[in-house]
């Protein structure tokens, strides 16, 4: 059985939803928690159309039932976990018919959703930004794992929770230690055992153990001139960030800005010094999928004019600044370096990934690879613990000025801000434009017609966009997309973050949707 | 799982049971030619060619859908069988143009090879017949229904693997047609990469080439999203011509969506940066990566000296290769000496 969470995947994965569709033509059961109803809805038995931001209610009613009805996994709770009593208390307030309205389901459903999970094993849950792009999105994340814990669906094959990743290399930029507080391989940078480990490797006397900023504080430090430079590696913050104009104005501030890009972006209007990547197929390397899955990524055609590969860019820069490096091909830096300073990928070596990858932790050259984490029940931290959080509502919500709740998303024909589909022949003809996605009764309500151009309007900005009546979303919300820059929703979306993992709250805001005056005629 | 034993053109075999006496033939080395057969699809069974004789039984049996039973004794080669499927091969081509000197699918078509491979000559000319319910092509396919063998490899993939049903079969008065409904198609072209002929081909370059003029298929992971799908880029002069999915690959199994198949040609794109550039009274100015590297070496040390290390910050990219982010978060520890690194998973 398969469990999935505010993941659009048939636009967002394609390739994943094409497996979750064949189990269940084979006869495996869905269930579908999205406040959308989008493709995948189709293939479900059971979908659970919550509202926006409502997630930890519901899940917790869920166990609240699975505890009350004794149907959870009692053998793998006492052998496995830690803090089930402290679960217990938190998720007995939420009973079905407390959360009902919170989350806009019937009790009812809300029980047999319970039992049905129940009922089959293994189930393995799939979640994506629906659930991370919230301020609770790491409580969003902790009460998924503790409903899979409740249920013994952790350590086992087609089992567990499973994040699909958005971006093609999320997962292995965060592998090798683009994170403020980790150096590769997830080794913490407060460790003076592991700074003085990578110092060594890496030729210099010491490293720095104070964690650093994430980007929503480098960027507001732009402002406040704690941080004077800023380097953007491929990144086009001034559309993907919430809410533009204040992205825009941190960026305008900033003393000096490097940019390196495959193309000009409405970022790199900001920059003082621009430098030209190689692209994709351009060079050789390595991307890590949501699997883990280590891949290989090879040359098809040189890049063009002088364009580098980045890995070769920063060498460079190393190099003025007295910083002589040895690796000089992307296998030379993995082979040598990465596999070297990483334990949990020692075993990967480019001579090994020829054909389909290996996925880590694969600790010794004849380690075949892992391909589900936490086996037999064995967690990073020994036993599984379990983190009950209360429900707290979106940062933002409706009022009598802004009455709708506006959520974002991406749609199949593009991606993010279409520095590539947009570039890439035939895309713009499948999908032109951006729509706003409006329930037919708000909209008849409005007057508003199917492709009519109205407003969205939010306390940070407005956007124009057309108007696309459907069922797919909930009367009361409004959904849209950030790949076209006039009408993208970071115009309007709430720069409110999570506390601790600083995502964004792409999900939920408040807006008002307007219908524009009728055009003067003549 | 119980295992059988046969013999197939006098070898034995021991294989579970229920597998097919194509899949036995295939373990023990012995070609059965079929056409609507596909590895990734369940036996489809509408071209008959795969037909072996099987001791104590009058006719021919389909190998592809007829599973190995106990002490069977199979016969995958004799003269009966090669002009059986001689006229299985000329039935087709009977309503088949022979538009081989035109198709994009030449030199790739396992219609031609079969044709081929069964000596096949002197046939009348063709009458050729639509097998589609209409003609139609999207923004990366042109379908071609005169070519169609009917097959319906393209509708089982279509609805078995991608789930979608944008094909199917329409059972017609004089027989079968493929219907194609363009409300729901998604474009991922799995379709293309099944079918055995030229009746689905590609229109998404205006290049045109001939199938062995491809110099390289070149493997490599698609750039788009988290699910990482092993693609083969077809490479003609230096240039990607075509992408399709690496059939046997993990994770994907051959899969492609319309971002991985068609979304490649950006790296073509006349837009691209070409040179560093450097802002100038408020204009950028082509520049030499020396230059620019200087220039940046330089502001760093200054900003360095003056407020110190954490006065800069980094934001690395989720998109390019492993290497790159390594090699970036080595730059700011080890050479500025801040962790102010991040990248954007969090968007
Ligand atoms: S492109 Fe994909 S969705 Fe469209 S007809 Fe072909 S297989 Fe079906
Ligand atoms: S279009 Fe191709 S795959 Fe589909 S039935 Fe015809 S020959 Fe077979
Ligand atoms: S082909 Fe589609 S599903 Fe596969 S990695 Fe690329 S974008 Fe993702
Ligand atoms: S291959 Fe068996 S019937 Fe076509």
């Amino acid at each position: 059985m398969f469990m999935v969470i505010g993941s659009n995947m048939t636009e967002a994965h394609p390739v994943a939803s094409t497996f979750v569709k064949n189990a269940v033509q084979n006869g495996a059961e869905l269930i579908v928690v999205d406040p959308r109803k989008h493709k995948l809805c189709d293939f479900a038995t059971l979908h659970l159309r919550l509202k926006i931001g409502s997630d930890i209610a519901l899940l917790n009613a869920i166990m609240q039932v699975l505890i009350t009805e004794d149907l959870y996994d009692r053998r793998f709770v006492d052998s496995c976990t830690m803090g089930f009593d402290e679960l217990k208390q938190k998720v007995m307030a939420y009973s079905p018919e407390r959360v009902a309205d919170i989350c806009g389901i019937d009790p009812e459903l809300i029980r047999t959703t319970a039992r049905r999970l129940a009922s089959v094993k293994p189930v393995m849950l799939c979640y994506t930004l629906g659930v991370t792009e919230h301020t609770c999105g790491v409580n969003n994340v902790l009460t998924v794992a503790n409903l899979q814990m409740l249920l013994g669906n952790m350590g086992v094959e087609c089992g567990g929770v499973n994040p699909l990743r958005g971006q093609n290399n999320v997962q292995g930029a965060c592998d090798m230690g683009a994170l403020p507080n980790v150096f590769p391989g997830y080794q913490a940078v407060t460790n003076p055992e592991l700074r003085e480990k990578f110092a060594k490797a890496w030729g210099v006397k010491d490293l720095p153990g104070k964690p650093g900023l994430m980007l929503p504080q480098m960027m507001e430090g732009l402002v406040t001139k704690k941080i004077r430079a800023f380097y953007i590696f491929g990144e086009n913050l001034a559309n993907t960030e919430p809410d533009i104009r204040k992205v825009e104005h941190e960026l305008a501030s900033a003393e000096f800005i490097v940019c390196q890009d495959i193309f000009q972006t409405e970022t790199t209007r900001f920059a003082h010094v621009i430098f030209p990547a190689a692209a994709w197929s351009e060079n050789d390397g390595t991307f890590s999928n949501s699997e883990r899955r280590v891949s290989r990524v090879r040359t098809a055609s040189p890049p063009p004019g002088l364009a580098k590969p980045n890995w070769w860019i920063f060498k460079q820069i190393a190099k003025r600044m007295g910083h002589e490096w040895l690796s000089d091909s992307a296998r030379e830096l993995w082979d040598n370096e990465i596999s070297v300073l990483a334990p949990s990928m020692k075993g990967i070596k480019y001579s090994r990934l020829e054909n389909n990858g290996l996925q880590w932790p694969c600790p010794n050259e004849d380690h075949p690879g892992t391909c589900f984490l936490h086996q037999g029940g064995e967690f990073t931290c020994g036993l599984g613990r379990f983190r009950a959080v209360e429900w707290t509502p979106p940062a933002e919500v409706p009022d009598r000025d802004y009455p709708f709740v506006l959520s974002t998303g991406r749609r199949l024909y593009h991606y993010h801000t279409r520095t590539q589909t947009g570039r890439a022949v035939g895309m713009n003809q499948l999908l032109g434009e951006e729509t706003a996605d409006l329930a037919p009764v708000d909209a008849a309500a409005m007057g508003i017609a199917n492709g009519e151009i109205i407003r969205l309007r939010s306390r940070r900005g407005e956007v124009k966009v057309k108007a696309r009546l459907t069922d797919e979303v909930l009367p009361g919300t409004v959904w849209t997309a950030f790949h076209f820059r006039d009408a993208c929703a970071n115009w309007l979306t709430n720069a409110v973050f999570d506390p601790i993992s600083q995502t964004a709250e792409y999900k939920a805001c408040a807006v008002a949707v307007e219908k524009l005056q009728e055009q003067a005629t003549g | 799982m119980g295992m059988v034993k046969a013999t197939i053109d006098g070898s034995d075999v021991l294989v579970p049971e229920g597998t097919t006496i194509l899949q036995a033939a295939k373990g023990a080395g012995i070609r059965i030619p079929t056409l609507c057969f596909h590895e990734r699809l369940k036996p489809i069974g509408s071209c008959g060619l795969c037909i072996v004789e099987v001791a104590g039984k009058a006719t021919p049996v389909g190998s592809c859908e007829t599973p190995v039973t106990d002490g069977m004794t199979v016969t995958t080669r004799s003269d009966r069988l090669f002009s059986l499927r001689q006229d299985i091969l000329k039935s087709i081509l009977a309503h088949h143009p022979l538009d081989c000197p035109i198709c994009d699918k030449a030199g790739e078509c396992l219609l031609q090879d079969l044709v081929f491979e069964h000596g096949i000559t002197g046939v009348e000319p063709p009458a050729p017949s639509p097998k589609f319910t209409a003609p139609y092509a999207t923004t990366f396919l042109k379908s071609w229904p005169e070519r169609c063998v009917l097959c319906l490899r393209c509708v089982k993939a279509c609805t078995e693997i991608q789930g979608i049903g944008a094909l199917s079969v329409a059972e017609e008065q004089d027989g079968q047609r493929i219907a194609y409904d363009q409300d729901k198609c998604v474009s991922c072209g799995e379709c293309i990469q099944v079918c055995p002929t030229g009746a689905l081909v590609e229109k998404k370059t205006e290049l045109r080439w001939r199938t062995w003029e491809v110099d390289k298929k070149i493997r490599t992971t698609c750039p788009y999203c988290g699910v990482g799908c092993q693609q083969l880029l077809h490479v003609k002069d230096g240039r990607i011509v075509k992408v399709s999915g690496v059939e046997d690959a993990e994770p994907n199994r051959g899969r492609l969506c319309v971002k991985g198949r068609y979304g490649y040609d950006f790296i073509y794109s006349e837009d691209r940066l070409k040179t560093p550039l450097i802002r100038e009274n408020g204009y950028f100015r082509e520049a030499s990566f020396e230059e620019a590297i200087d220039l940046v070496a330089r502001r760093f040390k200054e900003i360095i000296a003056e407020s110190g290390p954490d006065a800069i910050g980094a934001v690395s990219c989720a998109r390019s290769i492993n290497e790159d982010s390594y090699q970036m978060q080595k730059l700011f520890r080890a050479v500025i000496g801040t962790n102010n690194i991040d990248h954007c998973a969090r968007t």
